[in-house]
């Protein structure tokens, strides 16, 4: 629905070469240097959840819309827009959270605005965040992507949409699942000075891994097969998945990101991320095909094969 | 996961599925009763697995499903109604009614709001008093148990704003329906988490008069493998049990108490099979403040179904969803005509998801 929001009425009004491009964020040229800018919206219910807050998760994915891009980045605006009668206590706890992320990112907050809105005019908190950042690792782009590349993970997917959702729903599983929300910056510069050979990045939020996957290969003259076994979910995102009839392809993640590389690289690639932290759970999960153009389909763990679609909408939990 | 991966242990499949083929003599056609039997069967490709002489047929137990335009068309009208929030569980709303869909109406201003239990919809009413809250009652034996007592919570503690659209059904009826048909099969997989509170005895009629082998079922791979083997080795018809680790003979007497306390059985329509004497559940007079038929008496104009969309026989057995004109082309996720490519246990949403063939 959001795509054909997009399309139908924001490229058709704002039509330029740059925004044609739909990636996450703008590289643009000024002087002599490639600028990556972006922009993103923060709205989320809770505002609070296992593993970080609306604040910690406006900087992560900012920092992460820059850093897929092959950028460092450097500067973000913050506007925020709060709810009369927030109160002060989460107010104070979402800063803290803002200026440890963007501290813990290397970035600094350069510029902001606050608006005050009636109650019932927004939910608590939304916020806004902008950042510009250098483009050190140019040229990334689904055009370079080729039949024989390698489909990476840097982690396990869902646990922030489960995060937020136990805690909106009040519904507790086996394990506790905490949000993945994280800056990549670092762990992708790691990946991006390991190999010459990187196709393209994304982080896989809104949609999840099957929404981005199938971005990707849309149009494109090359498929993508993805192998069950090898993609990565916890045991606590399982059972919540099991319950609730979700599919865990298309549950969003906040730290996450999915690399496209050519197959030589791959092994070497996957040794860097998992030095850190926060790619330890780094997989190789599937490869670029030339057949199935335009589609991204899955070996099931018992050898049947199925197509992951573009999702019709949000996930729906079921009856029963 | 426990009492997940057991049962998907790859290893145990391939054992399970070669028993089967040096058991299998003959032709045997064996309907799943339950959409998350459907789902199972095409997400683990178990009919790649099966051999050629095993025909399995999607059956009617997607609550979904098999509730009626009507339904849908009633709900709309009370969502449009001041004052109100209706309640429902997710897999309902885009649902296509005669005329719209709940998520088209929520989307033009109705209050209608996902919720995951009762429970939620009951807060939601002591939260709001000055509003009705009506909650789509819609689902098997296996729901009902939760919106009786929550009917019951109501009715104790004075919350006057909480009403119920009842749109509930039973199995076995509706299972009776099809074997007296003229649908050919050997037998039925018995919906495993119905069982748990039905128990077997109001299935042992499909053995006896209609002389169909049966068997209560779970959901893995594995629990539909061994059920299969439990339906071809069955000396004589008769009603089993493989899912042991969860259904009993006797089912869960307390649920079924909870049921018939606030609930009486009424003839009920399922899309696609009509009127079933008996196979419905209705509110009790006793408890008619918190029927939202009797409180909203919701007037609907008469409903419309699409000529082409055949989830009718779909959910009869008749056909497998590929055999629909509007199959893949004009209804998709994205764009469900019929409600069974709307549910994540629909037979044709399953197909279209699962059916590897589809980009060859």
């Amino acid at each position: 629905m959001m795509h054909s929001l997009i399309d139908s009425f924001f490229l058709k009004e704002f039509d330029n070469k740059i925004l044609k491009r739909k990636s996450d964020s703008a590289v643009i040229k000024i002087g002599a240097e490639d600028i990556a800018f972006t922009t993103d919206s923060y709205v989320v219910n809770p505002i609070i959840f296992p593993g970080g807050n609306i604040g910690s998760l406006a900087v992560h994915g900012t920092v992460n819309d820059l850093s897929v891009c092959g950028a460092k980045p450097l500067y973000l605006s913050l506007g925020l827009v709060i709810e009369e009668g927030l109160d002060k206590k989460t107010l104070a706890e979402i800063t803290k959270s803002i200026s440890a992320a963007a501290k813990a990112a290397g970035v600094l907050i350069v510029t902001g605005d606050t608006k005050v809105v009636e109650k019932g005019s927004c939910d608590k908190i939304f916020i806004n965040i902008s950042g510009i950042g250098k483009v050190y690792y140019p040229g990334l782009s689904g055009d370079r992507i080729r039949p024989g590349d390698a489909v990476i993970v840097s982690g396990s997917l869902g646990e922030h949409a489960i995060a937020v959702l136990s805690k909106r729903e009040g519904i507790s599983f086996g394990t506790d699942v905490l949000s993945d929300s994280a800056s990549l910056n670092m762990l992708i510069a790691g990946a991006l000075k390991a190999s010459r050979n990187i196709r393209l990045m994304r982080d896989p939020t809104r949609g999840g891994l099957g929404t981005t996957l199938n971005e990707i290969v849309t149009g494109g003259k090359f498929g993508i097969a993805l192998e069950e076994k090898d993609i990565p979910v916890s045991e606590g995102v399982r059972e919540a998945c099991e319950l609730l009839g979700f599919d865990p392809l298309y549950l969003a993640c906040e730290g996450r990101a999915i690399i496209i590389a050519a197959p030589q690289d791959a092994a070497k690639i996957i040794k860097v991320l998992r030095r850190d932290r926060l790619g330890r759970g780094s997989k190789i999960i599937g490869r670029v095909t030339f057949d199935h153009k335009g589609k991204v389909y899955m070996k099931t763990s018992s050898g049947g094969l199925r197509l992951v679609d573009m999702p019709s909408g949000e996930q729906l939990p079921r009856i029963c | 996961m426990k009492y997940v991966d057991e049962f998907r242990d790859s290893r145990l499949i391939k054992k399970e599925a070669a028993l089967i083929r040096s058991a299998v003599d003959r032709k045997w056609r064996f309907m799943e009763v339950c959409g998350t039997h459907t789902m199972s069967i095409f997400r683990f490709g178990l009919r790649q697995i099966l051999p050629d002489d095993i025909e399995l047929l999607s059956g009617p137990g997607c609550p979904v499903c098999v509730t009626p335009n009507g339904y849908l068309d009633k709900a709309i009208a009370i969502a449009g109604e001041k004052n109100v929030i209706m309640t429902t569980f997710g897999d309902m709303l885009r649902v296509p009614g005669s005329r719209s869909t709940l998520e088209i109406q929520k989307a033009s201003g109705c209050d209608i709001r996902t919720v995951y239990s009762t429970t939620d919809a009951l807060d939601i009413a002591g939260r709001n008093p000055s509003k009705e809250i009506v909650f789509l009652g819609v689902g098997f034996e296996t729901t009902v148990p939760t919106v009786a007592r929550s009917i019951m919570i109501a009715k104790k503690e004075g919350i006057k704003n909480y009403s119920v659209l009842s749109a509930h059904k039973t199995m076995p009826e509706a299972l009776g329906s099809l074997a007296g048909s003229d649908l050919k099969v050997d037998g039925f997989i018995l919906p495993g988490h119905v069982s748990a509170i039905t128990g077997t005895a109001p299935y042992r009629f499909l053995a006896k008069t209609y002389k169909k082998r049966c068997v209560v079922s779970g959901f893995e791979p594995l629990d539909i493998l061994q059920s299969i083997l439990v339906l071809i080795k069955q000396k004589s018809p008769k009603v089993e049990i493989q899912y042991k680790r969860i259904a009993s003979s006797g089912g869960n007497p307390k649920a079924r108490a909870c049921i018939y306390k606030v609930f009486q059985k009424c003839d009920s329509v399922w899309r696609g099979i009509g009127k079933v004497k008996d196979s419905g559940l209705e509110i009790k007079k006793c408890y008619a403040d918190f029927d939202a038929e009797v409180k909203f008496h919701p007037r609907p104009a008469p409903p419309k179904e699409n000529k082409n969309c055949r989830c009718g026989d779909v959910l009869k057995g008749l056909i497998p969803p590929v055999e629909c004109k509007l199959f893949g082309k004009t209804c998709t996720p994205q764009h469900p005509v019929g409600a069974c490519m709307v549910s994540s246990e629909g037979a044709c949403a399953a197909y279209y998801k699962y059916r590897g063939d589809r980009f060859e």
